[in-house]
């Protein structure tokens, strides 16, 4: 429409890198929704409280590694804040959702979202309600092409976050396909009962399900915080709703699906504000997100048949 | 399906563990909105805005200004020989809750009130404040509509959207009416009100149109799809209506792409928190102020002073400072606190303020108002003249 002229290679290409950055931390977020259903069949909505405390853990990692070496300093907060939001994870399954697991079903749903609420308010209370804005940490990036006058750019962070993503998918993967843990997550998930009389700890394997969702989501946090640089308590209830979307339209309890829907999600956004407009893109991402239910109401990989954890 | 399962023991415990938890949130939350409760032979004056959430950098210029104004009136002796007693209202910028701090100065009979910050908030709490007979001073609301409903208990030490606006756009339309411009807003009240003003100045001025008029989601982080766009249709200066978190994310995921068009905003970006999310790339940034009030040789001790406490008295802190002033002269000068008689005095008299003399016409808008440019630089912004050149 008032799309004209500058370049159509390049500048598609730019909306790509732009799309899946964003798309990559959806997905990252939207695993722990998918995770956590799969195994317990409830849906989390602390969640996104969960990504927000991480990203508060790197702000104050940063602050408090400001003298070390940057790429020491990164590690260093990647470490403390998968430490933290990992107990966070594990105080959040143990408080408020392992005493109700034999309730009824909107229980721990409830639980869920007193959790949110609760965790929200804490932060609020403990660090104040101000933003904390953290500057650009890592600047430059590379050019990938030019073309009449416009540089498609993807940046040193930009690509972090790519690689980071990539590596923990595939982290993922292994850990469910290749590892004991993971065999009694996918047991967990088909039979409890009778995985417990296999000699499955079906506790600890759900507690380790809420850890292992809670890290991805503090990586989430590390990288939202190092990218956009702006974080306040009220970040989790946005991100959480988008990544939840996410989770849903990829197929929930799928792993794979959490990671598309997040992508999907992420490319809507950037494409429809890129050559429609900024103001209806969430309308979009939610339209497409109704349309595909109509037609696949699982979600995209959410087939019955599915191995989901 | 239904589980019949007794829960267990711990579970009546554990409920109420976490009622009282959340019960105790939510009254720390209110109890921190509130300050001290007031003796008698004291009138009550307020200051609102938002005291938390994402302007609450612009928030602390309300709280800071209105403490040490309420310290110096009474300190002086008070107003018509009774001692000021300060409350706070936190209306985070949200229009729903400017609307319950405004009764809730009600309940209390405060006077007048110095606020709100954001327009959106401003205007709803007007209409509350007009039912009930408040006194209000917005510091820094400069949404026209405010003074523009026939409220004559409404009035502002800032200038208005239509004066900044059209300065901008004109300024617009003199150095970039050749050239490809965007603006962009938040779709506040003040945000959207802003770009419309400039929007009308600049397409009057250069008899055509701004390449893009778009608006974005306040609240979002990620803008960068929005920026590739700028980018590639080749748009040379980028004008925002809005607050300075925004503007920020903007500028600095520009900055990622190396795109590096001339930023051009409102009001919204006096707060030195603005460098500190787009650091460097900050660079260059330009927004209309009315002149910086801390330069006046009458301001020089009180600025001293809030220096010397570690607080740098920028962007709407003297402003409110102002707002007590022109209330508490035209207090003395009505001989009452009675809403009508305060009002009648201010538009009848002139103010000798920290920012300069206030006259007012039947509007409540201030008759003199102009605005300048301010130029980011190096993590501060400095006064440029009306006349800067791009």
């Amino acid at each position: 429409m008032s799309y004209r002229e500058g370049s159509v290679v390049a500048y598609f290409l730019q909306q790509l890198v732009n799309g899946v950055t964003l798309g990559s931390v959806y997905g990252l977020i939207a695993l722990g929704y998918t995770m956590v259903y799969g195994i317990i069949g409830m849906i989390n909505f602390a969640h996104g409280e969960i990504y927000m405390i991480g990203a508060f853990v790197a702000v104050i990692g940063f602050t408090l590694f400001a003298g070390v070496p940057l790429v020491l300093a990164l590690l260093l907060v990647l470490i403390l804040a998968t430490l933290v939001t990992g107990f966070y994870g594990w105080t959040l399954e143990r408080v408020a959702y392992r005493p109700l697991r034999g309730s009824f079903r909107l229980a721990p749903l409830i639980a869920a979202i007193g959790m949110s609420i609760f965790l929200q308010n804490y932060v609020q209370l403990a660090q104040g309600a101000r933003i904390k804005p953290v500057p650009p940490k890592i600047e430059g990036g590379l050019t990938l092409l030019v073309q009449e006058g416009f540089a498609a750019r993807v940046s040193y962070l930009q690509i972090c976050i790519l690689l980071l993503t990539l590596l923990l998918m595939a982290a993922l993967t292994w850990m469910i396909h290749g590892t004991s843990f993971g065999r009694q997550q996918r047991a967990c998930e088909q039979d409890k009962v009778m995985a417990a009389l296999l000699g499955v700890n079906v506790d600890r394997t759900i507690s380790m399900t809420f850890v292992t969702g809670a890290i991805l989501a503090a990586v989430a946090g590390v990288l939202v915080t190092l990218y956009y640089g702006v974080v306040d308590f009220f970040i989790g209830f946005l991100a959480g709703v988008k990544a939840f979307t996410a989770a849903v339209l990829g197929g929930i309890g799928s792993i794979p699906g959490a990671m598309v829907g997040g992508l999907l999600i992420g490319l809507i956004e950037a494409f429809w504000a890129g050559y429609f407009s900024t103001e209806w893109k969430d309308v979009a991402a939610f339209s497409i997100l109704v349309i595909v239910l109509i037609f696949r109401p699982s979600g995209i990989f959410g087939r019955p048949e599915v191995e989901k954890v | 399906m239904l589980h019949t399962r007794t829960p267990r023991q711990a579970l009546p415990a554990l409920r109420a563990g976490v009622a009282v938890a959340l019960t105790l949130t939510l009254a720390l939350t209110l109890a921190l909105t509130l300050t001290t409760a007031p003796a008698k032979a004291e009138v009550k004056v307020a200051v609102a805005g938002p005291f938390s959430g994402d302007l609450a950098s612009l928030g602390e210029h309300f709280i800071r200004g209105a403490q040490i104004a309420v310290e110096d009136i009474n300190a002086a002796g008070g107003v018509n020989g009774e001692q000021l007693v300060l409350l706070e209202g936190d209306d985070r910028c949200d229009p729903k809750e400017a609307v319950a701090v405004a009764n809730r100065m009600v309940n209390e009979g405060v006077v007048f009130v110095a606020g709100h910050a954001c327009s959106g908030s401003s205007i709803p709490a007007s209409e509350v404040y007009w039912e009930e007979g408040i006194l209000q001073i917005t510091p820094a609301s400069t949404a026209p509509q405010l003074t523009e409903n026939g409220y004559d208990n409404v009035f502002r030490t800032c200038g208005r959207d239509d004066q900044q606006g059209s300065f901008a756009g004109n300024w617009l339309a003199r150095w970039f009416g050749k050239k490809r411009i965007a603006i962009i807003h938040d779709k506040s009240s003040y945000g959207k009100g802003l770009a419309d003003q400039t929007r009308a100045a600049y397409e009057k001025r250069v008899t055509g149109t701004v390449h893009l008029y778009e608006s974005i989601n306040a609240g979002e982080v990620d803008y960068s799809a929005l920026v590739s766009r700028l980018k590639n249709e080749g748009v040379e200066a980028v004008y925002y209506g809005g607050y300075h978190t925004e503007m920020g994310l903007i500028i600095r995921q520009a900055a990622a792409q190396e795109y590096k068009p001339k930023f051009v905003s409102g009001d919204g970006q006096v707060t030195e928190e603005l460098w500190s999310i787009t650091g460097d790339s900050g660079e260059g940034l330009i927004f209309t102020f009315g002149p910086d009030p801390r330069k006046r040789k009458q301001a020089a001790a009180l600025v001293e002073r809030l220096r010397a406490e570690g607080f740098e008295p920028e962007g709407f802190t003297l402003y409110t400072y102002a707002a007590f002033q022109v209330w508490a002269e035209a207090a003395r000068a009505a001989g009452s606190f009675d809403t009508e008689d305060v009002a009648d005095a201010i538009r009848a008299g002139s103010f000798e303020t920290i920012i300069g003399t206030l006259a007012y016409n039947n509007k409540g808008d201030r008759t003199d108002e102009d605005y300048t440019w301010y130029r980011w630089t190096d993590g501060s912004y400095n006064e440029v003249g009306k006349d800067y050149r791009p």
